[in-house]
Formats: structure tokens, C-alpha cells, sequence
């Protein structure tokens, strides 16, 4: 039995998402993992205060960095994403991210359905600049330490993956539920329907990580080639794409996720995807 | 971007990139990402 790309690609998805989330167990005691995974970051965006959670989340992990005093940059993280931004691209979100996976999985419900707004996928940049790198470090309190701003009055990852798991096992962090919870549950609550009805919605529109490899994209070694010899500009390739693009047009989008539909979309084998 | 200007803006970044890997690990960044992701972070979770 041959396993369509798709098939496949889910299979690795999958893969990742156990592989990244492998301590099941401490779903129903509330504790997190300690162990020495910890020291590195997921390359996909995945909560680290989930109790199944094997690493730190990349995000998070530059965040905690320039909220203290003096640092300013979280240079290990973001040398890690950069490192594996610079080979795979957005690569990584379209076949390792444990996020990304939920979305496909959320997109599969049965609704209307709406491609994105294309002015709405610039956000992700300012949200990666502002909430990531900006208000961490200079945002300060009086001793000189700032807040993981993205984490703290945005990510709908850390809500649904961290959140909602400790505060069903922990009864004592419920007594702490406040505004600030309510404008997350907000957040989240808007960010699953936005992604029933588009595919990918926090990625297209708020995911810093996606922003800062789509930014690699038109540099990685993993990278698109069009042939415009063999196009005969059907339009199937765009008809298919998740993130709404033209790989025609665009084949290093910043917002290609390189899925590979478009590629076996094809019937003239003008798009091709490797390392090169 | 095509060819040798591509592959001379991979090696200068992924080059960045280890250099700043090895900076965050010289100045104990990892045991910051350690002790923030071995313990619940109530930013992340919606209550700090
Ligand atoms: S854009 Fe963000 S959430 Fe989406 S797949 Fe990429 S890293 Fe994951
Ligand atoms: S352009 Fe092709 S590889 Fe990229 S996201 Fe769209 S369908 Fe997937």
C-alpha cells in the first residue's frame, strides 16, 4: 500500500507531537517534567508548563532570558531557532510544530471556511518585535526585571497546553483566576474558532516562531524551486495551499510552511522542494 | 535570492547562530530556560 504525501506527512506530525509531549502521565498529577530535556527548546512552538512537555518552549525560553536584569537578548534560544530556521525554514512548522498539528486537527471541523486576509499576516512580526523582543527587556519593574510579555497577555498555546491542564489538577492555582486569565480564555477562545474557520489561523496571523522562519525562508537550504518551463498556470498548486499563497509567484513565501501539497498538486512537476 | 549570495547569507547566519548559542551557553542562559521550564510559569498559564 502506497501512504499518500499527506498520510505521511501526518505521520511525522504525529511523531513529533508524542516525541515533544511524551510525559502523558503527568497530565493527570499536575507536575511537570524536570528532566535534562528541559535545557533545550522545542524547535515548534509548544507550551513548557504543559505537564507533558519534553522542552522548553523556544519562545518562552528568549522571553525568560531578556526579563532579567542586564541581558536584554535570550541569544541561546534565538542562536537555536535561527540555527535550525537557516536548514529547514518554515519546514519545521509544517511537519514538527505541535501547534501547528492541533490547528490542522481544529481546521477539520465542519464550518465555513475563509482564506486569510492577507494585511492580517504582517501582525505576526509586530507581535514577535513588540511582545517577544521589546517589552520583555525594557519593560521593567522597579528592580530592573520585565515580564514574558507574549506568554503573559497573549499565547493561546500556554493557555490551552499549560493552563487549562494545571488548573483542572491543581485547585490552589484556581483561587488565583483573575482578569488577566479571562483576556487569555479570550484569546484562546477567538484563536480556535479563527482556526475552524482558517486553516492555520496562529500561524498566518500571531505565531512569533512562524514569523522568524518565515523570515529564513528565502534563504534556507530546504527551499521551493517553479519551473516555469513546465507550468502551464492551472492553478492548482495555490488552489491547495493551506497558508494561502502562490507558489508560482512566491515559491520562498514567508508564509509557505513547505507542506509539499502544492508540490503533488502538480500534474507538470513544475515545483520541487529540497535541500539545496 | 539565488545561488552565491544565498549560500554566503546561510553560512554567515547559521555561523551567527552557533556564536550565539555558545555566548547564551557561556553566560548561563541554559539554567535561566531550565529553572523557567521545570517550574509552572503563571505567565504562561494566564496568572502572574
Ligand atoms: S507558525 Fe508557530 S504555531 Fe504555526 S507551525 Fe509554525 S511554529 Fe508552530
Ligand atoms: S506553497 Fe505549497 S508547500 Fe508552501 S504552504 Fe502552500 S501548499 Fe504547502
Amino acid at each position: 500500500m502506497k501512504l499518500s504525501h499527506e498520510v505521511k506527512r501526518k505521520i511525522i506530525q504525529i511523531a513529533a507531537f508524542g516525541f515533544s509531549n511524551s510525559y502523558l502521565g503527568n497530565l493527570a498529577s499536575g507536575r511537570l517534567y524536570q528532566g535534562k530535556w528541559k535545557n533545550f527548546c522545542n524547535p515548534g512552538m509548544n507550551c513548557y508548563s504543559c505537564p507533558a512537555a519534553r522542552f522548553a518552549c523556544p519562545i518562552g525560553a528568549m522571553e525568560a532570558v531578556s526579563t532579567k536584569p542586564g541581558s536584554a537578548v535570550g541569544f541561546y534560544a534565538l542562536g537555536f531557532v535561527l540555527a535550525i530556521g537557516v536548514i529547514f525554514g518554515r519546514a519545521i512548522c509544517g511537519f514538527v510544530c505541535p501547534f501547528g498539528l492541533i490547528q490542522e486537527l481544529l481546521y477539520k471541523i465542519s464550518s465555513v471556511k475563509k482564506r486569510i486576509y492577507k494585511p492580517l499576516t504582517y501582525i505576526k512580526y509586530a507581535l514577535l518585535v513588540i511582545f517577544v523582543f521589546l517589552m520583555p527587556a525594557l519593560v521593567v519593574n522597579k528592580y530592573g526585571i520585565g515580564a514574558p510579555s507574549f506568554c503573559k497577555y497573549i499565547c493561546p498555546v500556554g493557555t490551552i497546553e499549560g493552563g487549562i491542564p494545571l488548573l483542572l489538577t491543581i485547585p490552589s492555582l484556581r483561587t488565583m483566576l483573575g482578569k488577566l486569565f479571562t483576556v487569555k480564555a479570550a484569546i484562546l477562545v477567538g484563536t480556535i474558532i479563527s482556526c475552524v474557520i482558517c486553516n492555520r489561523f496562529f500561524c498566518k496571523v500571531m505565531c512569533p516562531l512562524g514569523a522568524l522562519y518565515g523570515l529564513l525562508n528565502k534563504i534556507s537550504i530546504y527551499s521551493m524551486k517553479h519551473d516555469a518551463e513546465k507550468c502551464i498556470s492551472c492553478g492548482k498548486c495555490s488552489d491547495v495551499c493551506p497558508m494561502d499563497t502562490d507558489p508560482v509567484t512566491k515559491p520562498n513565501s514567508p508564509e509557505c510552511i513547505r507542506c509539499g501539497r502544492c508540490v503533488h498538486a502538480c500534474p507538470t512537476c513544475a515545483l520541487r522542494q529540497d535541500f539545496k | 535570492m539565488e545561488g552565491k549570495k544565498k549560500r554566503v547569507a546561510q553560512v554567515l547566519i547559521f555561523t551567527a547562530a552557533v556564536c550565539m548559542i555558545a555566548f547564551g551557553v557561556y553566560r548561563g542562559e541554559v539554567s535561566t530556560v531550565f529553572t523557567k521550564a521545570v517550574n509552572v510559569c503563571l505567565e504562561c498559564i494566564g496568572l502572574g
